[in-house]
């Protein structure tokens, strides 16, 4: 891999792990929740460029839509969740 | 390489918070975010199936079991009261690592083209699932043809656990 995918891939890590930040300390479970959808746009990025270094991009492709289509039905199932719950905590 | 140390960090930081977070809701997200970050590393080693296995089941479909199971539950079970740590943890932990660092010490090299798991049987697999079973993917010949007893009674187990959980679950509801 060359060094504008290392830096393109160690940029997205680092900016996962910003929202990672927010995941993890964040007050309300609605800062969490969009913590997790932030690491998760980032982390089909992050797929997709891993398999374009790779030099195969076609089946990284196919997870990282994989990823997204479940990642749409998860959210789904928090947000149905923090409605029933309530997000106070 | 530098990538490797933030995906790292990634890994330990969603692992511990995932076990020191207060309430089971938040930790279920931490989880998440977990099993993506360990896509990440398999997906970095080359073993695509895993990584996509990895993020289908333990990013988004475990997510959502986990959330209709605390469905489910009442407010106050979701908090999670954690009796302080044994100091027999602080000691025997540390050793545990220890031991399995020393351990890990003998494995070989990633990629070793001379390690035991690359000469054994690999080498027949790669050189003729193609003429053999007609699949371009060496990991779909392997899991479907070369072992596919093997598939075929795991996949009999999982149907059958389907199966138990559906009727436990109908029960539970009439």
């Amino acid at each position: 891999m060359s060094a504008f995918f290392t830096f393109l891939l160690t940029t997205l890590a680092l900016l996962m792990l910003v929202n990672l930040y927010r995941v993890v300390r964040g007050p309300t479970a609605f800062d969490r929740m969009l913590g997790l959808n932030g690491i998760s746009t980032k982390a089909i990025i992050l797929l997709v460029v891993i398999g374009s270094g790779l030099g195969q991009v076609d089946m990284f492709v196919d997870i990282s839509t994989g990823y997204a289509l479940l990642n749409l039905v998860g959210a789904l199932a928090i947000a149905k969740f923090l409605e029933e719950r309530g997000a106070t905590r | 390489m530098t990538f490797e140390l933030p995906l790292l960090v990634l890994l330990v930081m969603t692992a511990a918070g995932a076990i020191l977070v207060k309430d089971l809701i938040s930790a279920v997200f931490i989880l998440g975010s977990y099993s993506f970050a360990l896509a990440l590393v398999w997906a970095l080693l080359g073993a695509v199936d895993v990584a996509f296995v990895e993020a289908v089941v333990g990013a988004g479909l475990a997510t959502v079991f986990f959330l209709l199971t605390l469905f489910r539950t009442e407010e106050k079970d979701t908090q999670i009261r954690r009796p302080p740590m044994p100091w027999a943890a602080f000691v025997g932990l540390p050793l545990l690592a220890l031991l399995l660092l020393y351990g890990a010490g003998d494995l070989p090299a990633f990629g070793d083209p001379t390690s035991p798991a690359s000469v054994h049987i690999s080498p027949t697999y790669l050189e003729n699932s193609v003429a053999q079973t007609r699949t371009p993917n060496v990991v779909t010949a392997v899991l479907m043809d070369y072992r596919s007893f093997d598939t075929f009674i795991e996949t009999i187990v999982i149907f059958t656990g389907g199966i138990a959980c559906a009727l436990i679950l109908r029960r539970g509801r009439s």
